[in-house]
């Protein structure tokens, strides 16, 4: 049974040294160049002072010399955080006073950006890093002191009040994932992944592990592509990659703007996508054109790794119907609770509630949010049986599939990324001369829109939300309203907004 | 035909200038979903049907670009 993650590096490296890795618009690694790298950035780290689990945040662009950060870390026994590196230095600075970290990794690039956020001693520049000699005696005392249930990353996702969450994910939780994956989808070093989601987004993590796993080689494929994405099958297709792990909006785009009839894709035989509703539509249009590739719908929160459910497509489904999210991975247990926390019978809806080996340690420094989402499952009050309460609402159907069917509050899904809706208000009422704020999510179109009171125009709340949130939270519309409407009880009336300016 | 696809345009967010911006994907000013939504807008307002080939960053640079696409199908039909 494996014990790290380092493993899963060592045992390529030792089985395919000359093997690509990864590779990016500015050329590739092999396993043992990787692998080299690694241990250089890690001593580096340990002679710098690094203790087990400190936090090292990562900020560095979606590039091959992110993984040599991220597995450095690991093996001087901190816990890595990356970091959006384009989002507003206003964000990244709430990110910080969450994770409290040892140091920063950037590189020249992203250097100025980390001098805003940490004192100068505590960056360390990856290039300088390599330079290290590897001390193999220092890593292995390190590592002799390390266990599975270890914190290996730490993602952190949207919170409502405006305050990121620092998702902790253990060594375990990462391993008992990999190895269901790869023994569910068969993957072997025959495999070459094309990598979509950034490494600050917890989507990227079968695409890191899986690759390293099973010594297969991983093509980081550059953010803007995907707006054009006829670019994006090219490569595809002319570099016999043959599995993705996407969120569903790129293979959505990908389907509406008409690339699949253009590029003949179907060297790509394993088709895996999470992170938010893929609609049946879509689907489709794969299928017609890529029809021999499997299709796996796989469901999870960020706070139980990357996945706990998957559906591996063996039907038809009109483009009306929702595809299922599955069942249980191995390891992962599945409760539908309804609202007096008892199980659900088949049909009926309740809270999906997840438990097992893949349940995050907790928010990091946060202790209440922790103990508010990370409770006893009241099915087993004798003993110590930690459940995730994911706040979707979801249903067994007749086939025993769980489907999915919405969310318990306003949390939303747009272009992958879990956002809390409450976050961009929180930012907008951070913006002077801004009363009331409210933002919707049109579900057909992926557009968020934001409805304000005040005495500012659009065009300045639209500046200056810019210095506060990623790009991805920035509505697509902004509308200044005379007044916010409320219903009976005070409150913003979201569904009168819904219905007026909703589409 | 400029106006009109500078109206579409607008309709996407109000508060960026696509009349003076030289490049929108290097400023950020359409995303793919967006694009997305332009093009189906494009369609619908021209009474065209603009082929995945030609849905590539040279043609979506500027208004110019755009107008210039516009106006390819228009001939064509």
């Amino acid at each position: 049974m494996y014990r790290s993650v380092l493993e899963y590096l060592e045992e390529s490296e030792k089985k395919f040294p000359d093997k690509t890795a990864v590779i990016d618009e500015n050329g590739s690694d092999t396993y043992s160049r990787l692998a080299k790298k690694t241990r250089c950035v890690g001593t580096y780290l340990i002679r710098k002072g690094l203790k087990p689990n400190d936090v090292v945040v990562v900020l560095l662009c979606k590039e091959r010399k992110a993984l040599s950060a991220f597995w450095g870390i690991t093996y001087a026994g901190g816990i890595y955080a990356p970091i959006d590196c384009n989002a507003p230095t206003k964000r990244l600075s709430l990110i910080m006073d969450v994770l409290r970290p040892s140091y920063i990794i950037t590189d020249k690039a992203n250097q100025g950006k980390a001098e805003e956020l940490i004192k100068t001693e505590q960056i360390v520049i990856l290039e300088d890093a390599y330079n290290e000699t590897e001390d193999l005696s220092a890593l292995e005392a390190v590592r002799q002191k390390r266990i599975d249930e270890d914190p290996l990353y730490i993602i952190c996702t949207s919170g409502s009040t405006g305050v990121p969450k620092g998702v902790v994910i253990s060594h375990r939780a990462v391993i008992d994932f990999t190895e269901e994956a790869s023994t569910a989808m068969e993957f072997s070093d025959k495999e070459s992944f094309a990598n979509q989601a950034p490494f600050y987004f917890d989507a990227s993590v079968p695409d890191l592990y899986c690759t390293v796993r099973n010594g297969a080689t991983l093509h980081i494929i550059p953010e803007s592509w995907f707006s054009f994405p006829i670019r994006v099958l090219e490569y595809i297709r002319d570099n016999g990659v043959n599995a993705v792990f996407w969120v569903p909006s790129a293979l959505i785009v990908t389907a509406n703007l008409r690339a699949l009839p253009e590029v003949d894709v179907t060297c790509l035989k394993k088709i895996m996508f999470c992170g938010e509703v893929m609609p049946v539509k879509q689907y489709n249009m794969w299928k017609k054109y890529v029809p021999d590739a499997k299709y796996v719908n796989y469901y999870g929160p960020s706070e139980t790794t990357y996945a706990s459910t998957y559906y591996v497509v063996d039907r038809e489904f009109d483009n009306d119907d929702v595809l299922p999210i599955g069942k249980a991975a191995a390891n992962t247990g599945v409760l539908i609770l309804n609202g007096n926390d008892e199980p659900c019978a088949k049909g009926e809806t309740g809270e999906l509630c997840i438990r097992g080996a893949g349940v995050s340690l907790g928010y990091y420094n946060a202790p209440e949010k922790t103990r508010e989402a990370f409770v006893q499952n009241p099915l087993s009050p004798f003993y110590r049986d930690i459940m995730y309460r994911t706040g979707d609402i979801v249903r067994e159907n007749e086939r025993g599939e769980i489907e999915y069917v919405g969310r318990r509050d306003y949390q939303i899904k747009h272009m992958g990324y879990r956002i809390e809706l409450g976050e961009i208000e929180a930012a907008a009422m951070g913006v002077g001369n801004v009363d009331r704020v409210c933002c919707i999510y049109n579900e057909k179109k992926h557009i968020i829109i934001m409805l304000y009171e005040g005495n500012i125009i659009e065009n300045d709340v639209s500046a200056e939300l810019k210095r506060r949130v990623p790009d991805y939270m920035l509505p697509s519309r902004i509308v200044k309203l005379d007044v916010m409407p409320v219903n009976a009880n005070g409150k913003i009336d979201r569904k009168l907004l819904h219905e007026t300016y909703g589409d | 035909m400029k106006e009109r696809i500078l109206t579409i345009l607008n309709q996407l967010g109000a508060d960026r200038d696509y009349e003076n911006s030289k490049d929108f994907l290097d400023e950020g000013l359409l995303d793919s979903f967006e694009i997305v939504e332009l093009v189906g807008k494009l369609e619908e307002e021209f009474n065209i049907e603009i082929s995945g080939k030609d849905i590539v960053p040279e043609n979506f640079i500027n208004l110019e670009t755009i107008q210039t696409l516009v106006l390819k199908y228009r001939e064509e039909a």
